[in-house]
């Protein structure tokens, strides 16, 4: 492939300062993100996917910072433009979706306001043409009498309904690359349907890629084609959807498809990851899943696996995992300790 | 009426000047602690710290300029000493602010304790006349009673009171009406205790943080008040010093002794300044 | 319309407090020791006066039947007849209202100057130098007389400086603004130091929420988000915070028209107390009371216009 990815990090790290010492939040995450694709980002909560997000648009909350990494955008590097014309950029070329609708919106604006505001604002338009942007975005997202429902306020609007106006604003800076951080958590099931569908339709119709932050396998798997997987600050696996659903090759990816109900093949009862995820304002020697993986050994605890190619030549996957060898034989391992159990 | 307004000046707490303090102490409260000690002292040594009478008039050494020989603040249009009228002014003006604040105090948290718990017809009486006497701005309606009731210190605590304890009647209320709903008054009632047991044992301890919390901003307003009521001529009756007739006998020579009126509003601002650091340093504690 | 509904039902919802009003200042006469006609006419008048006025006041008539009176004659704008002027209260207290109404509002409008470009400032560098100070000297302010404060003004600013007139209000309207200016600023810097406090409170927590990011996540320009986002919530709960103040603080127009020599109604107060004019005493103290009201008022109604989340119903 010759044409460069839309959006590339190179080994971020994001601290968040203590009292005492340092948490060290995300620890060297490396992603890229395609013309027209959607990325999916997953992890447990406290895994610095959101961080990361966040990072990108320099929108991290107090106190964390960067502390050091690279963003190219069209393969050139944006780190060291100065902080307005990087934000300018930052902002040109992605939009973020947040989970929560109700707080994500401002309570004393109309919410057609609130999506004219960038055309208005920043795309230098007349106030009577960002009020038509902003009608025609409504529409796009699927908002129903999109005239009447401009002149409403958030907490006068619906769920699913406040998640397409967030939707909405996000394409108002006509974004190559939206960012939604859990868009659909803080929704009920058929609403998160919906969203989602929303979010695949503007791939499709406008182009515009997607990085999709979530914990739910579920959600991701219905919008993206490639994921990424996080573990305590660092990406630990990504590949292919369906190649990583199919044959995980890290053990943290394995529990956590084992711990997602499959409505396929009955499982009596819900498996979660046993263990606690490490303590990042400490310092981690080797693994930092080792203490919880069923597959480690004492090498896992000493000596710290690299992101490494996993997959057969030519098919883009990578594994952070000493025993990565031995994947093919998880599901039998895992079988026989059950067995050796009882 | 609702709980979280109060008649005096709303004074919110600062979020960012929390973090830095965890101890028991803070810096505004030892600070204030410690400044509202010495003006206290100072009152409290008036006779050793002066040997001048107060009120002894001397025309021959009338307007004499601080630093004078003898007369450190220098003397007043009657020829008083300055520094001794500031002292004694002190004890004539601490002890009303404090002692104006403490019969508001009472009333108004006993009102608000026993209004919020029978709560019904008496609540909504209490309601109303607290709605009547917070209409008027606590300055005019002070100044109409001590007005219709005629000067000296004893209009003036009762005007103070009359007006002064629908603020603590307010909080002490709301507060009730939150406590009455925690299990501790439940448990407490549940027993079969004698109503005025739990009020007072049960309920009064947890609900008078907040009335404390607002009595030293209270003697901060008092404290204007009475000074204010001076200032007017309506307070304590002369020769007897006090800062605000003070600060008023020295506005008519402010173009040529600028200082008459200036060191009594000084002392105001002193103890002003003493009190309200007090007061934030009380909100920083109970609000942690 | 809606909005216009709700106005309606917070001036019905005045009635009762106004009543209470009046009923206060009914009653002030009553603490007046010995026999208030005799007060009010003064230590010169005959004793055939006296009982011509206690007749007329209706003294001998039980204390409803008085009051119901005392209401009749408000009702229709009767305030009463101030011996010392020999004039109608009404008359006295409408030619000196705009003035305290000038002072309130000029007042008003020199503490958002002061308070909310301070406290925008202090929120948006939290913790800086600037916001150390911004957020202690106004501790200083609580305790600051408003009288005294007036008074170093003249001497600074009229005296010294030769800036401002020392006293008076002028004839017209340029002297007006002019004389008004340093009797606004005593006002705001006593209420200044409150709102600065509530607003940077009110900043930091809004500056902190989600939709802040949302904004910025736009690209618009930061002043645009703190202006335009941040300030407008921070507004909403200042508002109240303001209304109350300036409530509390309607009577330091009292003290400050004293010091100015402002012809406003406190002034008025003052004078008809040293006068022993009690009807003239009574009628500004109710008029002050309806001041603090219709302040209230305005304030729930700004409140209600900022914040489209408060129920109208």
């Amino acid at each position: 492939m010759t044409t460069e990815p839309l959006l590339e990090v190179r080994d971020l790290h994001v601290d968040i300062p203590l009292s005492h010492g340092r948490l060290h939040a995300v620890r060297g995450v490396s992603l890229s993100v395609g013309v027209a694709e959607s990325v999916g980002l997953v992890g447990e909560s406290g895994s610095g996917k959101s961080l990361t997000l966040r990072a990108l648009l320099g929108l991290l909350p107090r106190p964390a910072r960067i502390v050091s990494g690279t963003i190219l955008i069209d393969g050139e590097d944006v780190t060291g433009l100065p902080a307005k014309r990087l934000h300018r950029r930052l902002t040109d070329t992605m939009s973020m979706v947040f989970q929560d609708s109700l707080t994500a919106l401002n309570p004393v604006m109309r919410v057609g306001e609130q999506i004219a505001e960038a055309p208005l604002r920043r795309l230098g338009k007349s106030r009577g043409e960002a009020r038509a942007i902003a009608i025609d975005l409504m529409n796009k997202v699927g908002i129903a009498d999109p005239e009447r429902r401009y002149e409403l306020y958030p907490h006068e609007l619906s769920g699913g309904m406040r998640q397409r106006i967030c939707i909405a604003i996000a394409l108002s800076t006509k974004p190559r690359l939206i960012l939604a951080d859990e868009p659909t958590t803080a929704l009920d099931v058929t609403i998160q349907a919906q969203v989602l569908r929303v979010l695949r339709q503007l791939k499709q119709e406008e182009h515009v890629s997607l990085l999709l932050v979530s914990h739910d396998l579920a959600v991701v798997s219905q919008t993206c084609s490639r994921l990424y997987v996080m573990y305590a600050g660092k990406v630990v696996e990504s590949g292919a959807l369906l190649d990583l659903i199919a044959e995980p090759r890290h053990p943290y990816t394995f529990s956590l498809l084992r711990s997602v109900p499959d409505p396929d093949h009955r499982v009596d009862r819900l498996l979660t990851i046993p263990g606690q995820p490490p303590d990042l304002s400490q310092a981690i020697s080797g693994c930092s899943f080792a203490p919880r993986c069923p597959f480690a050994v004492d090498a896992c605890h000493h000596q710290e696996p690299a992101l490494e190619p996993a997959g057969a030549a030519g098919v883009e996957r990578r594994s952070a995992c000493l025993r990565v060898d031995t994947a093919e034989r998880w599901s039998e391992m895992v079988a026989e300790e059950a067995v050796s159990k009882q | 009426m609702s709980a979280a307004t109060s008649v005096g000046p709303v004074v919110p707490a600062v979020p960012g000047a929390r973090r830095r303090s965890r101890g028991r102490w803070n810096a505004p409260l030892v600070a204030g602690l410690i400044l509202f000690g010495l003006i206290v002292l100072c009152a409290l040594c008036a006779p050793l710290l002066t040997s001048y009478d107060p009120i002894k008039q001397d025309l021959t050494n009338a307007f004499l300029e601080p630093g004078s020989k003898g007369h450190l603040l220098g003397t007043d249009s009657l020829g008083r000493d300055v520094l001794a009228r500031l002292l004694y002014g002190a004890r004539v003006d601490l002890q009303v602010g404090v002692l104006a604040v403490i019969s508001p105090f009472v009333i108004g948290s006993l009102i608000g304790l026993i209004a919020g718990w029978f709560g019904g017809w008496l609540d909504a009486i209490v309601g109303r006349v607290v709605d009547m006497v917070i209409a008027f701005p606590f300055l005019v309606l002070v100044i109409a009673l001590v007005f219709a009731m005629g000067p000296g210190t004893t209009s003036i605590y009762t005007a103070i009171t009359l007006v002064g304890w629908v603020a603590y009647c307010r909080i002490v209320r709301g507060q009730v009406l939150v406590a009455k709903e925690q299990e501790y008054a439940m448990a407490a009632r549940a027993s079969g205790l004698p109503t005025w047991r739990i009020l007072i044992r049960h309920l009064l301890p947890n609900v008078l943080l907040q009335a404390v919390v607002f009595t030293m901003s209270d003697i901060v307003l008092t404290l204007l008040a009475i000074v204010t009521l001076g200032f007017l001529g309506l307070g304590v009756p002369p020769p007897t010093p006090d800062w605000g007739t003070m600060i008023q006998e020295g506005q008519q020579f402010i173009l040529d002794k600028w200082y008459m009126s200036t060191i009594p509003g000084l002392a105001v601002v002193l103890t002003g300044l003493a009190l309200a650091l007090i007061a934030d340093g009380i909100v920083e504690k109970a609000n942690r | 319309m809606k909005y216009l509904v709700y106005i309606l039902k917070r001036l019905v919802s005045l009635i009762p407090v106004l009543l209470g009003i009046s009923f206060i200042v009914f009653f002030l006469i009553r603490l007046i020791p010995g026999d208030p006609a005799a007060t009010l006419l003064g230590s010169h008048a005959t004793p055939d006066a006296v009982r011509e006025l206690r007749n007329q006041l209706g003294l001998n008539q039980p204390l409803w039947s008085q009051y119901l009176t005392f209401l009749g004659h408000l009702l229709t704008g009767d305030l009463g007849f101030s011996y010392v002027y020999d004039s109608p209260v009404g008359g006295l207290i409408g030619a000196s209202l705009p003035v305290t109404i000038w002072l309130l509002v000029s007042g008003t409008v020199f503490t958002l100057l002061i308070a909310v470009p301070l406290a925008v400032l202090a929120a948006a560098r939290r913790n800086g130098i600037l916001d150390n100070i911004i957020r202690t000297v106004p501790i200083a302010g609580l305790g600051l007389p408003a009288f005294w404060l007036g008074i170093m003004l003249i001497l600074v600013f009229g005296l010294k400086l030769k800036l401002f007139p020392v006293a008076g209000f002028g004839d017209t309207l340029g002297a007006h603004i002019h004389g008004i200016i340093l009797p606004g600023i005593t006002i705001a810097l006593t209420l200044a130091p409150i709102l600065i406090r509530s607003l940077r409170a009110s900043m930091i927590d809004v500056l902190s929420s989600d939709y802040i990011v949302t904004a910025h996540a736009k690209g618009i320009s930061t002043s645009r988000v703190v202006l335009g986002h941040a300030l407008r919530n921070a507004a909403v709960s200042s508002v109240t915070v303001l209304g109350v103040n300036i409530a509390y603080l309607t009577g330091s127009t009292l003290v400050v028209e004293r010091v100015f020599s402002l012809p406003g109604i406190g002034q008025q107060m003052i004078n008809s107390i040293l006068g022993r004019d009690f009807p003239t005493v009574q009628g500004i103290t109710l008029i002050f009371a309806i001041m603090v009201v219709v302040v209230n008022l305005l304030t729930d109604v700004t409140h209600a216009a900022l914040d489209p989340r408060v129920k109208l119903s």
